[in-house]
This record gives structure tokens, C-alpha cells and sequence, in this order.
């Protein structure tokens, strides 16, 4: 085997990172309205197994990212639900949904193991695709990396210019101060909990339905925690969340690929090497406390109950 | 000036009624307010000022009653149709976002707000207009206390608003900007906007109002004008008895017990004040008050204090001793106990019981633990002592902090610290949120202490409280401390200058040319 | 319309009633899953509940395994229920309870095939230190960087994970496995096997030190200053902080007796139940002990009850696995619904609700 082509490392880059930017644009905007859902990689597997199902029966992987999509949206109304209404811990109704989609997913998918889902083609892009490096660098990828590129400029957009987004902002900033001038406080929070929900369900539904891709149990394999981690890493600014996912997918890719060169490093220190870089980021992000606290919203994680 | 009642009124109240689990909130309460009239709402914590300007604001239902505004009815279901009927409100608390800059600020509480580049112009042009400069892109959270109302004002007057609510608005200001704060009110009301103007302060009604109501347990219980009532007459209105002044017995002063020599710590907090080369000394049986705007760096002193923040070596000493390196319980140990602002989740955890609330400072000094382990049967003893000795009224020594009273809760978080017979004390806003008769109490605890020759610092915003029981007085100034003066013999003019003044307008005067 | 209305103080009845509304309601809705995926409901729920301890020919098998399984849990659960209570958040149980695993497993395996009696107890407290040394790099990039401890707990467990397979093919593989992954097997070996103490009650060393840990853990809480202070640190960070509370030492305690503890339960559990180090050693517990430690309301002897209930869903999914052919997921999904119910009817303990006739504006 020997060396490592960089134009193949690149282009799979792109494709490695899809899943987790996905989930992690979709909690950073949960995580705007300041709310923290752990749940992440429950509502990935969710999306997953709801999207590779569908994919499956209607033939359409379209209709499987939007069944993944509903998926994932319906596993967090349940976040939401008892999050906004019933004023339950976020942490420990993160960890439930977590934990109750791993088992659910595997319920579904029972049926599912080891069949091929129908493919999904690269969009054609005519001439971009064939610049040299470039072309199969960049303009050679399916829809998806498109639209999740599409979603986080979409997302910085509204988050900066738009008065929703800055409603938003408020919300995760001071709830009592935005409930005080009229805002629906958990109205703007379910939404924004069902955004994340269907951006995690769509990454999810990206790992099953494109990147690897098949059916398996525990497949999304802490990817929705790597998500949770590349929005502290991000700062809660899309852009850096872009980076931080193209910077894992970045080394998922390369030690995949030294995996497959066969050097000479055990293979389980390659595998592990994603969390370990993950963790060795988080550490460097949280490290400068004065502004790690500056980009986090005020009222991340608070349950908020209108008294009066 | 005198407002005739012949023309419609701008907003009529009538029978308004709301009642919350235990307590009616709002009892009947109806009065009406002209156009450009000054109306003051006046009443103790408690007595259902909120309550009301938030049914009128249309953050709460009424249970019963209607309100008219210009003749019309009127029930708004939620602040923006408030909004868009003219009225506005100025909040005493939670209303601005730290983190967001004001034309931010500014543009969330508006209905329909302008683009930002438009809506930076009319800040700018209406904070000149009205006198209170402002700069549209600067971070809220960098804004001092004053600049931060000055916020809230202009996000109103932006609106046009024909009735301005105002909730305690000078209880954030120095003297100067208080009188700024009025003569923007004044020039308001003679371009016709009504303004509904809540405190407790009298003086302050006195000079700005034309009429008052008065609220006591959630009924009006009387109406005057202002100018030609006196202040006594309008506080035993509102706290329905007659007033007694805390006694104090000339004490003798002893050595200096509590020392800081050029004291200066960056803030842990975001947004938070760091305290620059704090200066003091105070002597057993002194009572040093400390006075200032709020946010200008008295919760940081206070944790230097305790010792939730370190501070530099050789800064800190009681006793002549260097603590700066002791943690909290170590300092109770030697006999430093301090008393923080925030009642619930600082001085107590809300939800544990009076019993565990004694237990949080009680230990060192009580000897409540043995070998780590808790004597709960001493522990509950000693909740009932302050119970029993402070007055406060509770179920038992069983019930959660956060089931009482804001009056009780601090007259058992006092209490407390008192009992246990501190060499120094240090409270911050000993009496902020109570209702008179405990105030008194309090205030007469601290000066019984100060008798027995117990040192004390007296934090408080209340400088009529300060003038009342300190023997010396000086200002925190973002983040830095007079020079101590006798407090006797002060003019409140002297103590607007020691607070700082109105010395930022100047600077915010500068940045706009 | 519905309004909730906060309580002046928790109220006792619905604390304890809670996990049993919870319980029921799951309950009624696994049913209704299980019908859905085409079982009879009723004998499904029996099979999960009753059998396991009633049904003649099975229950001689069950009993015991009720506490081997729920041994681990309550074990692991009490360890995470003192950092819940003061808001830590270790959720990475099962890498510590891996690492206890290997550790444990691994000194006394580089002592084989010595008869010592002391292999065991240096078993015990290698494991410990396992798990230990584990959370601690949580804690300690809690404390000097201020670095998320759920996200950092939750992703050292697939490192664990990793660690563990590579010493199951590696470094601690059986010499005389005939080339099979796994390490030897402590059950054949006297002086290192966890044994059945009492035979036919499942009774392991494991067990005993669970029922230590609920009784420590409740004098703890109840009369120790540690306890207090934990709880205050949940209750009120700020007041905790006031009260003289280091939080950097709380920290390092709480997640270290935690990792110690899922240690423990993982080096009891190598050497007793799995009998080996092997790929699949990993269990679940590390995860499933987190619903055990909500549902007995972080208190120890609640946990005590909800770790025997969450053992009694192990077993008797397995016989409905065995019996009706219901899939092994059902059972995991089975669980999370119960976390999900107990935390909507928590709501109860502190808020009242109120009916209100809808206003006319």
C-alpha cells in the first residue's frame, strides 16, 4: 500500500465530517436558546435507523433523510416536553433520551441488519468537478454535503442578521429578562430543540444511508458526542463548528487510512485517537475561562418557570 | 400645576383584583392617571406594587376588575399589545441582556424595530434630545448600573409612549443622576406623557409627583398629593403604623480588628467589578457603612471577606493577622462572619430545611460537627434560638428556606451570623426587600453588637440607612474605596460625590464628540 | 388550562410515590410497545416481572442472578449518586467499571499462577485504583481547566473500550487459549476467583461491598460533613461556596469515589460472573446504573430497591428473549422509558398542579 493520496484524504474528509456537522449545527442552535440537549447522539441513531428504514422501503434516499429528519424531531419533542413543560433536569433527560434511543433504534433495526440501502448519487456539478484536485476535492460529493454547508451558513445568517435569531439569542442569554418583555420563552425553545432534533436525525441518517453505509446497532459510536464537543470547541459560532468538524473528520479519515496502510501502531490506539483528539481540543477551548464563559449563553442549562 | 379630573382620564383602573395561593396580590385597587401627570404608586415590598404595573403592562391577568385607557377598554394579553397601545415600562430588574449590545437591547423591546443602522441614529439622536448619552454599540454587560437604566429609558421613548411605568428607577443611581433621571422625567411629562412612578423613597415623591396612591396589603389605602403631605404622614400611611428610629448608646472604639492595606483582585464573574488597592481599617465597636451603586464592586468585596475569593498576600488582616490565604470556615473560626445580599442560593440553599440552613455558617463557631460528623440535635437548637430571638415567623425549624418571607429570611440570615457572637461583622444590604418593622429590628441588632464592641461593615445602597447607623462612611466606586469619613455631619450632596457623581456622563459626553 | 404552581417545600409523599407512578406507567406503556411489536402484553410484562422469581422452573436459575446482576448496579449507582446530588455529572461509569476490569484482572493475572492469599485483596484494590484513576482525568480537567466532566467521562469510555480490546488480543491474552481472544479465567483459579459465598443466592464479594456502599453512602449523606457538603453543593453552588465549601476538592472526591466504586464493580464482576477479560466484556452497567441512581432518587436505599428492580428487567427480558422471542433492545428501550416517565412525574414532588377554567380576555 505505502503512501496516502492527499486529493482521496481530502475529498473523504469532507464526507466524514458531514454527520457531525449536522447534529452539532442543530445543538449549537438548541444550545443558542439556551438549552442543553445531551441527547444528541439518542436522536443520531434515532435518525439513523428512521431514515435507513425508510430509505429501504420507499427506494427514495430523499424520503429517508426526511424520515430521518421526523425521527429525530420526534425523539426531542420528548426532550422538550418534559424539558419546557414538565421542568425536568436537562442533564439527566439528555442521558434518558440517549440512552432509551440506542435501545429503540436497535428495536426498529432489528429487520434491517445487513441489507444494502438503495445509493445515493454525487450531484453533478459539470465542469467544477473536473478541475483538477480540486473537482473531486470539493465538487464531487452527494447533496447532503451541500446542504449541510448550505445549513450552517443558513444558521450564522439568522443567528446575526434576523430578528428571530436575535430573539433567540435573548432567550439563551436571559430568559427572565426575554419572558419579562413579552417573549414566549418555551415556545422559542421547543423550536429550536426540534431544529436540533432534525439536524442530528439528518446526520445520523447520513451515517447509515451514505457514509458507511448499512444498518447496525450502536452505529453512530459517540458521534453524537463528539457533536456536543465541536460546539464548545466551535464557541457557539457556526464557522468554527464548520472547522472543528472538518478537523475530526480530518483525523477520523487519516487514521482510517493509516489503519488500512498498515503501520505499524496498533490498530486500537488509531480508533481511540478521535476521542483523544476530541477531548485534547475541549481541554485547550475551556482552558481561557473569561472567554469561554463570554460566548456560552448566559442561560445554558437553567430551567426556566414563569411565577408569575 | 394641578390636574383636574374634568378631562377623560389617560388610564382608569377600577376593582383591579388578583389573588395568588395564601395571598391577595391586588385587592380592588382602581385610581386613575391624567395625561403628563407624575403618579406615584407607593407602597412597602409586598404590598402589590408589581403585581399591578405588571396587569397593566399585560404581564398578568387580573382575576377581576377593567382599566380603560384613553376612554377605551383596555386588558392588554401580553406586553406588545401593550406596547402598541403606548404604554411602556422601565423594569427594576431582568430586562436587559448582558451579553447583546444596546441597539440590541434596544431592538427587542421594540414591536417593530428599524434597520440597525437607522435604529443607531434614532438612539442616538433621542439620548441627546433627553439628555442620556448613550452609544448604541457598546455590550450591555460593560454598561455601568446607570447607563443601563439610561437603556431601558430611551428603549421606551422610542415607542412614543403615552404612559411611562417606572419600577424603583433611583435605586441604582448616585444623587446627581438622580436629579438627571428627574429633569428627563419633568421635560417628558410637559411634552404630555403620563408616567406611573413606583418607590418607597419619599423625598423623591415629594419633589417629582404630582399625585400618589397608596398601596398596603394589596388595597389602596389612601391617596394624596405629594407636595403638600409630609414624609412622616406618607410612611405611616403606607406601613399602616407609627415609626420608631433604631436607638444607639455612644459605644466605646477598641483596636483595629479588620484591616485591608491595598487590597486589588480581578472579578471572578463575567461582568463583574475588580476591586482596586481597597483601603480601610476598622476598629471593635465601629460601624463602618458603604455606601454606592450598585455593581460597583460590593459583592466582590464581600467574598474577599469571606473568603469565597482569595486575596493577594499581605493585603487582608484580622487581628493583625494576615488571612488572605484562610478560607471561609477558618475565618468564622477566628470570628470574621459576613453576611451576604442574595438571600436565596447565597446566605441559604433554598431548598434545604432552617435546620441545614444554620448548619451552612453555624459550624466552626458553634462546634455543631465532631470528627465530621453532624450534630443535628445541637444544629436544630441553634435554628430555634434564632428563630425565637430574631422573630421569625416560620412553621418550624423543619420548612424550606425558600417558604418564607424575604423579611423572615433575612432576619433569620442576620440572625445567624449575630448569634453567634462575631469579633467582626460584614453585611451587604442588611435590610434590602424587607418591610419596615423588620428593617428596624435588624438595624437595632447590628447597633446592639456594635456595643458590645463588635466591628462591623455595613454595606447597603440605602444611604439613609447608612447615615442612620454608621460611624463612618465612604463610597465603592467601580471597584475602588474612599477614604472613611465620619458620617455624621455628611449632606447628601458630599456623598453624591464621594459615589462618583455623574462622573461617567462626561465621559460618555467625550466619546460622542 | 394547566399551571403548575411551585411547592413552598418538596413534598415527601410524592418523592417516594414518584418512582412507583413511574414504574407503572412504564409499565402500561412497554405493554403497549410489546403488543406493537406483535407479543402479548400481559404475558410479556409477567414473564419480565413474575417469572423470574415465582415461575417454579425458572425461578431456581433467576433468584440468584436477581443479585448478580443488580450487585454492579447498585454498586455503580451509589458512586454516581453522590456527584449527581452535588451537580457533577460522571457518565462515563462503564470506562472506569472497564478499567476497574482490567487493572483488577491485570495484577492479579501478572501474579499467575501464584496461590497467595493476598492475590485477591490486591485484586480488589488494584481494581479500585482502576476506576479511580480513571475519573480522575475528568476531575483533574475539571479543575484546572475548567473542561466539560460530561463530555470528557462520556468519551474516555470509548478509549476504554479501545483499551480493552487491545488487552484482550494482546497483553493479557490466555496463553493456553489456543489463539482465542480473552484472558484466563479467574473462576479456575482459587486464589483469584470472586466465588458465591452463599451457594444458590448469586452472593459474590461484589454484592457484599454493594450493601457497604448503601450503608456508607447513607450514613454519609445523613450525618457525615461530606455529605452535607454535597448536598449543599447541589442544593446551592454559591451558598456551598459561602458556606467554606472547596469546590475543586469536591470535585476530585465525588468523581474519584465514583470511579472508584465503578471499579470495583467491574473488577468483582471479571473475576466472579464473566469469569474473563474479553472484547465483549463491557456490559451496559456503567449506563444502565445512571437510571438506577434517578430512579431510586440518588438516595441509597432507594437505589438499593431500583438497582434489584432494574436487575429483575435483565433477567426477565432475557427469558423473554428465551421464551417469546422478544428482542434483546426491547428490553434497553424498556428502561429508558422508565427514566423518561420518573423524570415527567418528578414534577409532581415539586410542583403542584392546578386546573384553571380558562379566562375570557
Amino acid at each position: 500500500m505505502g503512501a496516502i493520496s492527499i486529493e482521496l484524504l481530502l475529498a473523504s474528509l469532507m464526507v466524514a465530517s458531514t454527520p457531525i456537522l449536522l447534529a452539532a449545527i442543530g445543538e449549537l442552535v438548541v444550545e443558542k436558546s439556551g438549552v442543553l440537549n445531551l441527547g444528541v447522539e439518542g436522536m443520531m441513531i434515532t435518525g439513523a435507523i428512521c431514515g435507513f428504514a425508510v430509505a429501504v422501503e420507499t427506494g427514495s434516499p430523499f424520503l429517508g433523510f426526511v424520515g430521518a429528519a421526523l425521527g429525530g424531531a420526534t425523539l426531542s419533542v420528548i426532550f422538550a416536553v418534559l424539558t419546557q413543560y414538565l421542568l425536568s433536569n436537562q442533564v439527566a433527560t439528555g442521558l434518558a433520551l440517549t440512552l432509551f434511543g440506542l435501545g429503540f433504534s436497535a428495536l426498529i433495526g432489528q429487520g434491517y441488519v445487513g441489507i444494502k440501502p438503495p445509493a445515493i448519487g454525487s450531484v453533478n456539478l459539470g465542469i467544477l468537478s473536473d478541475i483538477p484536485f480540486v473537482g473531486p476535492v470539493l465538487f464531487s460529493h452527494d447533496v447532503t454535503v451541500y446542504v449541510a454547508l448550505a445549513l450552517v451558513a443558513a444558521v450564522w445568517a439568522f443567528l446575526k442578521f434576523s430578528r428571530a435569531g436575535l430573539i433567540l439569542r435573548a432567550v439563551g442569554e436571559s430568559h427572565e429578562a426575554a419572558h419579562a418583555l413579552g417573549y414566549k420563552v418555551v415556545r422559542i425553545r421547543f423550536l429550536a430543540i426540534l431544529f436540533g432534533g432534525a439536524c442530528a436525525g439528518l446526520g445520523g441518517a447520513y451515517l447509515s444511508l451514505v457514509r458507511v453505509p448499512q444498518w447496525t446497532e450502536g452505529m453512530t459510536a459517540g458521534a453524537g458526542w463528539i457533536a456536543l464537543a465541536l460546539v464548545v470547541f466551535g464557541a457557539w459560532k457556526p464557522w468554527r463548528v464548520l472547522l472543528g468538524a472538518y478537523l475530526f473528520g480530518g483525523v477520523t479519515v487519516l487514521q482510517l487510512n493509516l489503519q488500512a496502510a498498515g503501520l505499524k501502531v496498533p490498530v486500537e490506539l488509531l480508533s481511540m485517537s478521535p476521542y483523544l483528539i476530541t477531548i485534547l481540543v475541549l481541554v485547550i477551548m475551556s482552558a481561557d475561562r473569561r472567554r469561554a464563559a463570554l460566548n456560552a449563553p448566559a442561560a445554558l442549562g437553567r430551567v426556566f418557570h414563569a411565577s408569575t | 400645576m394641578s390636574f383636574e379630573p374634568a378631562q377623560t382620564p389617560l388610564l382608569l383602573l377600577e376593582g383591579l383584583t388578583k389573588a395568588y395561593p395564601g395571598v391577595v396580590a391586588n385587592d380592588q385597587v382602581g385610581f386613575s392617571i391624567a395625561p403628563g401627570e407624575i403618579h406615584a404608586l407607593l407602597g412597602e415590598n409586598g404590598a402589590g406594587k408589581s403585581t399591578l404595573v405588571k396587569t397593566i403592562y399585560g404581564l398578568v391577568k387580573p382575576d377581576a376588575g377593567r382599566m380603560e385607557l384613553h376612554g377605551e377598554a383596555y386588558m392588554p394579553a401580553k406586553p406588545s399589545e401593550a406596547r402598541r397601545r403606548g404604554v411602556a415600562m422601565v423594569f427594576q430588574h431582568f430586562s436587559l441582556f448582558e451579553a447583546l449590545d444596546v441597539a440590541e437591547n434596544i431592538a427587542l423591546g421594540m414591536e417593530d424595530p428599524p434597520p440597525r443602522r437607522d435604529l443607531s441614529e434614532r438612539i442616538r439622536s433621542v439620548s441627546e434630545e433627553y439628555g442620556l448619552p448613550l452609544d448604541p454599540s457598546r455590550r450591555v454587560g460593560d454598561l455601568s448600573v446607570g447607563e443601563r437604566q439610561r437603556v431601558e429609558i430611551i428603549r421606551c421613548l422610542l415607542q412614543n409612549p403615552k404612559l411611562l411605568i417606572m419600577d424603583e428607577p433611583t435605586s441604582v443611581l448616585t444623587p446627581q443622576e438622580v436629579d438627571m433621571l428627574f429633569t428627563t422625567l419633568r421635560t417628558l411629562s410637559a411634552e404630555g406623557t403620563a408616567i406611573l412612578y413606583i418607590s418607597h423613597k419619599l423625598d423623591e415623591i415629594r419633589s417629582l409627583c404630582d399625585a400618589a396612591t397608596v398601596l398596603r396589603h394589596g388595597k389602596v389605602v389612601g391617596d394624596c398629593i405629594p407636595r403638600e403631605t409630609s414624609a412622616r404622614a406618607m410612611a405611616e400611611l403606607m406601613v399602616g403604623a407609627t415609626l420608631q428610629t433604631p436607638a444607639r448608646a455612644a459605644g466605646t472604639r477598641g483596636e483595629v480588628l479588620l484591616e485591608a492595606r491595598g487590597l486589588s483582585l480581578p472579578s471572578e464573574r463575567q461582568f463583574g467589578t475588580a476591586l482596586k488597592s481597597i483601603q480601610m481599617q476598622v476598629r471593635s465597636g465601629e460601624i463602618l457603612g458603604i455606601g454606592g451603586v450598585a455593581g460597583n464592586g460590593q459583592d466582590e468585596l464581600l467574598d474577599v471577606l469571606s473568603g469565597e475569593s482569595r486575596a493577594p498576600a499581605g493585603t487582608l488582616f484580622f487581628e493583625g493577622q494576615d488571612i488572605a490565604a484562610l478560607g471561609p470556615r477558618q475565618r468564622r473560626a477566628m470570628g470574621l462572619l459576613t453576611a451576604p445580599e442574595e438571600r436565596l442560593g447565597h446566605a441559604a440553599a433554598p431548598d434545604m430545611s432552617l435546620v441545614e440552613n444554620a448548619m451552612l455558617t453555624g459550624d466552626p463557631r458553634m462546634s455543631l460537627v465532631r470528627n465530621g460528623m453532624l450534630d443535628w440535635p445541637k444544629t436544630r437548637e441553634f435554628a430555634k434560638k434564632i428563630i425565637a430571638d430574631f422573630d421569625v415567623r416560620t412553621p418550624g425549624s423543619h420548612v424550606a428556606a425558600r417558604a418564607l418571607s424575604g423579611g423572615n429570611l433575612q432576619k433569620f440570615v442576620i440572625g445567624r451570623e449575630v448569634l453567634q457572637n462575631p469579633r467582626a461583622l460584614v453585611v451587604n444590604q442588611p435590610t434590602w426587600g424587607v418591610d419596615a418593622a423588620a428593617a428596624a429590628a435588624i438595624r437595632q441588632a447590628l447597633l446592639d453588637l456594635a456595643e458590645q464592641g463588635t466591628a462591623l461593615i455595613v454595606i447597603s445602597q440605602d444611604l439613609e440607612e447608612i447615615l442612620e447607623i454608621a460611624d463612618n462612611f465612604a463610597a465603592l466606586n467601580e471597584g475602588r474605596l474612599t477614604e472613611p469619613r465620619p458620617a455624621a455631619g455628611l449632606s447628601l450632596e458630599e456623598i453624591g460625590l464621594m459615589m462618583g457623581g455623574a462622573h461617567d456622563m462626561d465621559t460618555a459626553h467625550h466619546a460622542e464628540a | 388550562m394547566i399551571r403548575l404552581e411551585k411547592r413552598p417545600t418538596p413534598s415527601r409523599l410524592w418523592t417516594a410515590l414518584t418512582p412507583l407512578v413511574a414504574v407503572l406507567a412504564t409499565v402500561i406503556a412497554g405493554g403497549l410497545m410489546f403488543a406493537a411489536l406483535g407479543k402479548d402484553p400481559v404475558e410479556a410484562i409477567r414473564t419480565i416481572f413474575y417469572d423470574p422469581l415465582f415461575n417454579e422452573q425458572f425461578a431456581s436459575y433467576s433468584r440468584p442472578q436477581l443479585l448478580v446482576k443488580a450487585g454492579p448496579l447498585i454498586l455503580i449507582a451509589i458512586g454516581l449518586s453522590l456527584g449527581f446530588k452535588a451537580g457533577i455529572w460522571n457518565i462515563g461509569a462503564e470506562g472506569q467499571y472497564i478499567m476497574g476490569a482490567i487493572c483488577g484482572g491485570g495484577v492479579g493475572l501478572a501474579l499467575y499462577p501464584s496461590e497467595s492469599p493476598l492475590i485477591f485483596p490486591l485484586m480488589v484494590l488494584a481494581g479500585a485504583l482502576g476506576g479511580w484513576a480513571w475519573a480522575m482525568i475528568p476531575a483533574i480537567l475539571k479543575t484546572k481547566f475548567n473542561t466539560n466532566e460530561i463530555l470528557v467521562s462520556l468519551l474516555l469510555v470509548y478509549v476504554a473500550e479501545q483499551l480493552l480490546a487491545s488487552v484482550s488480543l494482546g497483553l493479557l491474552r490466555s496463553p493456553d487459549g489456543g489463539g482465542f481472544p480473552g484472558s484466563r479465567n479467574f473462576q479456575h483459579w482459587d486464589a483469584a476467583a470472586n466465588v458465591e459465598l452463599f451457594p444458590g443466592t448469586g452472593m459474590h464479594w461484589g454484592v457484599v461491598a454493594a450493601f457497604i456502599a448503601v450503608i456508607g453512602a447513607y450514613v454519609l449523606l445523613a450525618r457525615h460533613m461530606l455529605g452535607y457538603q454535597i448536598r449543599l453543593t447541589g442544593a446551592a453552588p454559591r451558598a456551598a461556596r459561602f458556606s467554606g465549601v472547596n469546590p475543586t476538592r469536591l470535585i476530585v472526591t465525588c468523581l474519584g469515589l465514583s470511579g472508584a466504586l465503578a471499579g470495583l464493580a467491574g473488577m468483582f464482576e471479571v473475576s466472579g460472573p464473566a469469569g474473563q477479560l474479553s472484547i465483549d466484556f463491557g456490559s451496559n452497567y456503567g449506563f444502565t446504573a445512571i437510571i438506577v441512581a434517578f430512579l431510586g432518587r440518588l438516595h441509597p436505599v432507594g437505589i438499593l430497591l431500583a438497582g434489584l428492580l432494574m436487575a429483575l428487567t435483565y433477567i426477565g427480558g432475557e427469558l423473554a428473549q428465551f421464551m417469546l422471542g422478544l428482542p434483546a433492545a426491547a428490553i434497553q428501550a424498556f428502561q429508558g422509558m422508565l427514566l423518561f416517565f420518573l423524570l415527567a412525574v418528578d414534577v409532581l414532588t415539586n410542583f403542584r398542579i392546578r386546573l384553571i377554567k380558562s379566562e375570557v380576555a
